[in-house]
């Protein structure tokens, strides 16, 4: 298998590779949020794993959740309680919303791995206290990870470790820009990357992609001829939208999701203190709406993008229930409407809706470009 | 269903007292502008002590929500809300509120505006977007009092960030006053709310008698001054007075129940368009909600306030609160409940609006079941959104609840 099919193997099949790792040895960490300091567990030599949630067969979740949680938290539920993640060694879970929080609480009282632990980050990300703040509850992750596997993570695996990520975040940014400019990768492809990133071995994700952007930078290519748009949400692990929204005359040329910029923006200082450093690009890096800088970040960094790649629309791809990002909708969407931006939403649960219904709400949307 | 005229208690002394203390305080916070004070809009769970010593006028938009609620407003302002772009799964008071401030209605004439945003995030991250959406709206100061959540422990780390946030509270505070932050005053402060809230307690704690003289929805409205003005002696008084009505009640024997045969617990915020149905409904049952988790959070923290030092303690008392802990503390919190006030079942409000309140609730009601062995049912509703609330539904349930809980005690 070539690079790119090792990335979207693993990311339609997160289960079955994280399953040959921990045959190999190898200790998995699940996690749920981007803002997860992923950088201190692989330099604990563990297997920081990004989990999405099962998208059906979520019953089992129904013991422990209300109708009205998202099928994020639902389905990640459902997961562990059904044994789909039996190879976890334990999980993490970063102060993210009000639902992922209380998933960590139900999650600790009926689950029994090796290790648990809570990463308690600042909501807001505005002050010197925040940052110092930032960096002990880093430090005290350290400490749990340490304190849980008997170990010692030493600076310089926290330096190795935070090499990797730069090298993964760099790449991913770099192919984002490659399908910008020359429409290669796919933006199908570009997703399963990032997502393939956040479950295969780091070292080799970092190879991996190193090895796609030197293949598709040497490539002939040009850009989608689609009239080009920004995807803004939480998640996104469905390639179809991208397959439809390509079919419906549109290119989506850069995003705002966790699963895509606001994972591989901002690198990491490699010199200096490396937990001082890690904290800097958590408390740096563009916000999810569950966190504050300021209260017009978001939306200007929305606008900026869309300027900056030439986009001429957003679509805003959000999961039913999810509060920090319906909460700032009709902000953003009034922002982008003062810019002369139109954008759209559309709200999914676990499924997506029909393919001919979305087809048909991408090509009105493309057509009002 | 309704309870028969000769059986209905007796209305409170107090409650005239209060209308006319919230009556006052909302036209000193209507005039403020004339009157040349500062009126500051904050969380229902947020440090208002300080705002006190300052002389800024706390306004709370939950507290309005409870009254647009009350005043079954909410569907209206919520549809309003939803024209405006706000999903119908969001918090129904935060709907309500933002169509009052975005299109100018709710009662009382809305809110007075806003000099500064005071937004403590111990209760929801729903108050930090909400608080947001004011911010960008009104133009003004938001300060974010970030109290880390307490899953399992309050780590040092967390007090350290929280005590600093409380100089940086002040900062603030002495910056949109123009005015230094006086000391001496904010012990007295500290020392009247320490008060209040042991009279709260000391309110809630009457309820323990069996017969109760009073009911959980008699707490949801005696609530308002514990909440809104804390730190004063207004807040002092009056409970003193509230108590020793309670305590004139017990001796005459007057019962919120007149036939009290069931005593049962609340979880959450109430329905606030249906508090007289549900409570007829209960009573007709001879069934008294004699204590709930939501109004006891106003002096659940109490155990972490230093009287010799309020100011400081403030960081953990304000970061320590009900909301802002893991299920298992809330549970045993619960567990304490049901010994103090002798209850034999607990009834859930499943709260659309509150997703922190209510996720994990499940889990909550499988301990009390596993540990007090009492029945515990469900209601589902969004607290301010009338729209959501199926009566017919709500009533079957509560039968069948009574059903279970006479069955068990006969």
């Amino acid at each position: 298998m070539n690079s790119a099919d090792i990335l979207r193997n693993v990311a339609d099949n997160p289960h079955d590779y994280a399953r040959s790792l921990k045959d190999h040895g190898k200790s998995i960490i699940g996690y749920f949020c981007s803002y997860t300091p992923e950088e201190i567990i692989l330099a604990a030599g563990l297997h920081p794993l990004r989990l999405f949630g099962a998208k059906d067969d979520t019953g089992t979740a129904d013991a422990h959740l209300q109708a009205y949680c998202c099928s994020l938290v639902r389905g990640a539920l459902s997961d562990v309680l059904s044994g789909r993640l039996s190879y976890l060694a334990g999980a993490v879970f970063p102060h993210t919303c009000d639902s992922i929080q209380r998933l960590s609480d139900i999650w600790r009282l009926n689950t029994t791995f090796r290790f648990f632990a809570d990463v308690v980050l600042p909501v807001k990300l505005t002050t010197e206290s925040s940052r110092l703040y930032l960096e002990d509850v880093l430090r005290k992750f350290r400490g749990d990870l340490e304190e849980g596997f008997s170990i010692t993570i030493t600076d310089d695996d926290l330096r190795s470790s935070i090499r990797t990520y730069n090298s993964i975040r760099s790449s991913l940014k770099t192919l984002y820009s490659l399908h910008s400019r020359r429409g290669l990768p796919g933006a199908g492809d570009l997703n399963a990357f990032v997502r393939g990133s956040m479950v295969l071995d780091r070292v080799e994700a970092a190879n991996r992609l190193s090895d796609l952007v030197e293949t598709l930078t040497g490539s002939t290519g040009s850009p989608s001829s689609g009239k080009k748009v920004i995807l803004a949400g939480s998640v996104c692990e469905h390639p179809d939208i991208y397959r439809l929204i390509e079919r419906a005359g549109a290119d989506v040329v850069w995003d705002d999701m966790c699963t895509g910029s606001r994972y591989f923006e901002g690198l990491i200082d490699e010199h200096g203190d490396p937990l001082v450093a890690l904290a800097q690009r958590y408390h740096d890096r563009v916000i999810c709406p569950a966190k504050h800088s300021s209260v017009r970040s978001r939306g200007d960094n929305l606008v900026n993008l869309a300027r900056e790649h030439g986009a001429r629309g957003v679509i805003f791809l959000q999961l039913k229930f999810c509060d920090p990002h319906s909460f700032d909708y009709p902000y953003l969407k009034e922002t982008l409407d003062k810019a002369g931006i139109p954008s759209m939403l559309l709200e999914i649960e676990a499924q997506l809706p029909p393919e001919g219904q979305l087809l048909t709400r991408f090509e009105t949307f493309t057509h009002m470009l | 269903m309704s309870t028969p005229e000769k059986d209905k208690p007796k209305k409170f002394r107090a409650a005239k007292r209060m209308r006319e203390i919230m009556t006052e305080y909302y036209i000193d916070a209507k005039t403020a502008s004339q009157t040349g004070k500062k009126v500051a809009w904050i969380t229902s769970g947020g440090p208002v002590e300080p705002l006190i010593v300052m002389d800024v006028i706390p306004v709370y938009p939950e507290n309005y929500g409870a009254m647009i609620g009350a005043s079954h407003m909410g569907g209206d302002l919520c549809a309003k809300a939803e024209a405006l772009g706000y999903s119908t799964d969001l918090c129904s008071y935060a709907r309500a509120d933002i169509a009052c401030s975005l299109e100018n209605g709710g009662p009382i004439g809305g809110l007075p505006r806003p000099d500064m945003l005071i937004c403590c995030n111990n209760i929801c991250g729903t108050v930090l977007k909400w608080y947001e959406v004011h911010a960008r709206y009104f133009n003004v100061p938001l300060f974010i009092f970030d109290t880390p959540f307490c899953h399992t422990e309050f780590p040092d780390i967390a007090r350290r960030y929280v005590r600093r946030q409380l100089d940086e509270y002040v900062a603030f505070l002495e910056k949109a006053c123009g005015k230094p932050f006086d000391q001496a005053r904010s012990m007295e402060v500290g020392r009247l709310s320490l008060e209040g809230q042991r009279l709260w307690q000391a309110v809630l704690d009457s309820a323990a008698h069996k017969p109760a003289p009073m009911t959980a929805f008699d707490a949801f409205f005696f609530l308002a001054l514990i909440v809104t003005l804390r730190g004063t002696k207004t807040v002092v008084d009056f409970y003193q007075e509230l108590l020793t009505e309670m305590n004139e009640r017990i001796e005459q024997k007057i019962w919120a129940i007149p036939n009290e045969r069931y005593r049962l617990l609340w979880d959450n915020l109430p329905v606030w368009y249906r508090l007289k149905w549900l409570s007829d409904t209960f009573a007709a049952h001879d069934a008294c909600l004699v204590a709930d988790t939501y109004t006891t959070a106003w002096c659940g923290s109490m155990k972490y306030i230093d009287e010799n030092n309020f100011f400081d303690s403030m960081a953990e008392a304000y970061t320590r609160i009900y909301l802002n802990i893991g299920i298992d503390e809330m549970a045993e919190t619960i567990f304490a409940m049901i010994d103090k006030y002798q209850v034999d079942g607990m009834v859930m409000h499943s709260n659309r609006s509150c997703k922190p309140y209510s996720f994990g609730q499940y889990d909550i009601r499988k301990m009390i079941q596993d540990r007090k062995g009492i029945p515990c049912m469900l209601i589902e509703s969004h607290m301010n959104d009338e729209r959501s609330f199926s009566e017919s539904q709500t009533a079957t349930r509560i039968d069948a609840f009574m059903e279970m809980i006479k069955q068990k005690k006969g």
